[in-house]
């Protein structure tokens, strides 16, 4: 229980972190918050040669909002995003996620960053990046890239990240006016890992039908699953109970959860579609009722 | 591989200490086998049974889950120094005491370290909230309630 040895280097600016990723390339791992990283170096399943300690770095982290956006940093920590009354405002459904992170020493430690380039499949972040539209910035010594959310995981603690390249910004697209969200998990403890979670985003017109019905899961396959299509029938339309069930019904269809020891396949199927059916309703009465 | 060492200085409970490490090192091991302070207690060293809680810079972490490198020009608080100079305990340690909050105690430094800080900042907490703050803190003798009447009983007598 206690990692191998490796060479530390406290980053002092992105330039400097950026130039060390691309000198020591897959061999080097950024430490951020470490809440995932060290877990699986004091295991010895991760033995990264060098560890660049990008902590120090001012610029990556905070939250700043304009007109169109909000960007976060991605070195911003899950307890600061929490207190930031103004930020869960904007996105309650990220501040509905959040108490289901871990815990709270981990969230005063864990960043935003870190969680999504780790893209563990039972995270809450990554499905909420995809219902929220997110845009990733990514950089390296001399390049950047702009990668929507939808591209950016790949496969289980896979992203689509360049040896030499960092997550540095997330960019959130301001919710409609009339939008409500819901985020519902069940795990086996609170703050364990998700059995199934469910994300829902839903926008109305001003006859109080759905303009806008995005749905994603976590805790379910490989990656965060995109089910927006299983709610497809949804739009346009006033949901009916009937409505809501049928699409809870397509998202078990359509997921392919991999079971384990705490739940079989068959019960988080169950799981995604009950949730997804109280996520529905609930994120619409919201829209509808404005909070 | 050469052994990555490197010079930190770092205060804790107030106290200021300079010492030449390896980067591998756990801060919890540094806290227990190099300045001796073994009241941060070490249980699954991977971040699930918040026994090695302490504070960092003010705020409850995993000593388990940082580098002893990491501390470097930080303020670190540890049981060690909960209780006040004059040894009179701190309220929620009297509260533990009195409530009988513990039994084997090998979780409760970690509980401590947590719930003062929480008491810091929500000093009229629900019972709810109580629980959800020591979500991050396993025990496995008590139950839980016994904690969680200390930690409401060292809110009221913190209120006056």
């Amino acid at each position: 229980m206690k990692p191998a040895p490796f060479k530390y280097i406290a980053a002092t600016s992105l330039e400097q972190a950026l130039a060390l990723k691309a000198e020591h390339g897959d061999d080097a791992k950024f430490l951020a918050g470490g809440q995932s990283l060290i877990p699986t170096m004091n295991f010895r399943l991760a033995r990264p040669a060098v560890l660049i300690d990008i902590n120090g770095i001012e610029e990556l982290s905070g939250i700043s909002s304009s007109e169109s956006a909000t960007r976060i940093g991605a070195l911003t920590r899950y307890r600061t995003l929490q207190r930031d009354a103004a930020f869960v405002g904007l996105f309650p459904l990220i501040g509905e996620a959040l108490p289901h992170i871990a815990h709270p020493q981990i969230r005063n430690r864990g960043t935003v960053g870190g969680n999504l380039a780790h893209a563990d499949p039972a995270s809450e972040l990554p499905a909420i990046m995809l219902a929220l539209r997110a845009r990733l910035r990514v950089r390296a010594q001399s390049r950047e890239r702009w990668i929507d959310a939808a591209d950016f995981f790949i496969g289980g603690l896979t992203t689509d990240l360049e040896p030499d390249e960092m997550l540095v910004e997330i960019e959130l697209p301001l919710p409609n006016a009339r939008s409500g969200a819901s985020f519902l998990e069940i795990a086996r403890r609170k703050g364990d890992f998700a059995i199934a979670g469910v994300a829902a985003m839903v926008a109305l017109d001003d006859q109080d039908q759905c303009s806008d019905v995005r749905l994603t899961l976590c805790g379910v396959g490989d990656t965060p699953v995109d089910a927006s299509a299983a709610a497809q029938s949804l739009a346009g339309q006033v949901p009916s109970e009937a409505l809501v069930s049928d699409a809870a019904g397509a998202v078990q269809a359509m997921i392919d959860p991999g079971g384990s020891v705490h739940a079989t396949a068959d019960y988080q199927r169950h799981i995604a579609g009950v949730l997804a059916e109280r996520a529905l309703r609930t994120a619409y009465q919201r829209a509808r009722d404005g909070h | 591989m050469d052994i990555d060492d490197h010079d930190i200085r770092l205060a804790v409970n107030g106290r200021t200490y300079r010492r030449r490490i390896e980067s591998r090192l756990l801060l919890s091991d540094f806290l227990r086998h190099e300045l001796g302070l073994a009241g941060t207690h070490v249980g699954c060293e991977h971040g699930v049974c918040g026994a090695c809680t302490i504070l960092f810079d003010g705020e409850p972490v995993r000593a388990c889950l940082m580098f002893a490198v990491q501390a470097d020009r930080h303020e670190i608080s540890t049981v060690e120094g909960l209780a006040a100079a004059d040894d009179h305990y701190h309220p929620l340690q009297q509260a533990m005491h009195d409530h009988h909050g513990l039994q084997c105690g090998y979780c409760t430094p970690g509980i401590l370290m947590t719930m003062s800080a929480f008491l810091a900042e929500n000093i009229a907490p629900t019972e709810e909230e109580v629980r959800e703050a020591l979500s991050g803190n396993l025990c496995r003798c008590t139950g839980y309630q016994n904690i969680v009447d200390a930690v409401l009983a060292a809110a009221k007598s913190m209120r006056g």
